[in-house]
């Protein structure tokens, strides 16, 4: 029963859902949207449940002073504390003067930010030390990104006209090209696995571990 | 030369670093004004599109991203709303990032004072709602009942931008401000393609090629890519501001970039064995 009942859950879930979307009729149409705001519902305590194991991972290590233990605690005392402040302010918490909004132009923004814009450090640092023309293919790839580099910033049109034009050219036809095929691939392979697991066919999402059928 | 290239195999990359530092930061705080910004059909496409909605329409302006893509998302949105105000055109904000609702509400504040705009009336922000494709789902389903207060806590049946807004059948435009899941290819899949609103999205550099197909379908009408896309919408606008300004900035990285691979490969060509095959 400890399997039965969540695949029989998906199977009726997923075919209620499959139909709903093909049939309009109200009493269809309101169910299915009752049935849309449980998921929410149910994808709002897997938020809670998220926190509530990164509190006990986190503090665990912190107590055994395991490894980086000082960034375990500052962890700790950033979530608590800003957790405190949003609840405390409740639907004031984004107003531009809230202790909430401080905490998030001090601290949260600027160091979203500093994470991002390291990468055009070692985006830089990679090309140097790592980007090596060594076949054909690294060659073409060398002149691909030499073209969208330079076409894409307005340098590029300044040096010559045609430098925006090829680099247009190589996004929307050899590009758009592979791109539509993977996407394709992709939403075909999306629709089999989700019919697997209306099925009940696909079990590792129940935490079996088995591939199914 | 060859003991410069020795040396350039052995060069400390905080050296790059240093360069990339200065090449950013140089154009930043002295604004050069290298090569003037040209608009791409992509953002023509974008701009255009807005300007053909009739005043008094209602446009739901996604903004999906938080502070890690400021540079390129913020901008943009500022932009696409100071468009949509200036046309007199109803904006309802909603964010499916957890931390991007104080963004949108700055955007919404700063150009809703620029032109007299009052909140509750002119636009309004539904803020954030757990569910990813969930909320788009349950939003054709009904945006009051996947939304039943604004993000300041107010019931939306007292808002009166909400006033007959049921679901995507009274929304005439969708703007996707995106910085990757869930964000415009979400969008797309879950509500232009079945409940067929028009939509333009705004998204960053690195996600941009994602979303060609899309508009090459016509599913998206525009489309700004990364802080080159935002300047070009700048331009259109006639109103040159922060991504314009950053265009010298990321001209000169881009170019360096490029030196960059040139450099590596002939440092390291002397050092290279014979490829078999």
């Amino acid at each position: 029963m400890k399997r039965e009942i969540p695949i029989l859950i998906t199977l009726v879930s997923g075919l209620f859902c499959l139909i709903a979307f093909f049939v309009p009729h109200p009493f269809v149409h309101d169910l299915y949207g009752d049935v849309q705001n449980w998921a929410i519902v149910v994808v709002g305590c897997t938020y809670v449940l998220g926190v509530a194991n990164l509190l006990r991972i986190n503090v665990r290590q912190a107590q055994r002073m395991e490894g980086d233990w000082i960034y375990k605690i500052v962890l700790i005392a950033g979530l608590l504390v800003t957790m405190a402040v949003g609840f405390s302010e409740g639907n004031h918490y984004s107003d531009p003067n809230s202790r909430f909004t401080w905490i998030y132009n001090t601290f949260y923004s600027p160091m979203t930010s500093t994470m991002f814009a390291l990468l055009a450090f070692f985006i830089a640092s990679a090309a140097f030390r790592a980007f090596r023309i060594r076949s054909p293919e690294a060659l073409l790839l060398a002149i691909a990104a030499f073209i969208l580099m330079l076409g894409r910033v307005p340098l590029g049109n300044a040096i010559h006209p045609y430098i925006p034009i090829a680099a247009d050219w190589l996004m929307e036809i050899p590009q758009n090209a592979a791109k539509r095929g993977i996407l394709i691939g992709a939403a075909l392979g999306v629709m089999a696995t989700g019919i697997r697991v209306i099925l009940g066919l696909e079990k590792t999402y129940g935490g079996g571990g088995e591939g199914g059928a | 030369m060859s003991g410069f290239m020795a040396g350039l195999r052995t060069l400390d990359r905080r050296w790059i670093f240093l360069a990339v530092g200065l090449l950013v930061i140089i154009p930043l705080l002295f604004r050069f004004h290298i090569a003037p910004v040209v608009p791409s059909h992509r953002a023509r496409g974008f701009y255009d599109a807005i300007e053909r909605l009739p005043a008094g329409s209602t446009v739901l302006v996604a903004g999906d991203y938080d502070p890690g893509t400021r540079a390129e998302n913020y901008p943009m949105h500022l932009t696409a709303v100071s468009q949509l105000m200036r046309r007199n055109i109803r904006i309802i904000g909603i964010e499916l990032y957890p931390a991007g609702v104080p963004l949108a509400d700055a955007v919404l504040r700063v150009v809703g004072a620029e032109y007299g705009k009052k909140i509750g009336i002119d636009y309004v922000n539904l803020g954030y709602k757990v569910g990813n494709e969930l909320v788009m789902s349950s939003m054709g389903t009904s945006i009051p009942k996947t939304f039943p207060v604004d993000s300041r806590g107010v019931p939306v049946a007292r808002i009166p931008v909400l006033k007959g807004i049921e679901n995507f059948q009274q929304i005439d435009m969708i703007v996707s401000i995106s910085a990757g899941y869930p964000g415009t290819k979400e969008w797309v899949q879950q509500v232009v393609s079945r409940f067929h609103v028009p939509m333009v999205a705004g998204v960053t550099a690195v996600s941009a090629p994602e979303y060609y197909p899309y508009l090459q379908a016509g599913q998206l009408q525009g489309l700004l890519g990364g802080m080159a896309g935002a300047a070009e919408y700048e331009v259109l606008m006639n109103h040159p501001a922060l991504a314009t300004r950053g265009m010298d900035a990321q001209s000169l990285a881009h170019v360096f970039i490029a030196f960059m691979i040139l450099l590596g490969n002939a440092a390291f060509l002397g050092q290279r064995k014979p490829s078999k095959g």
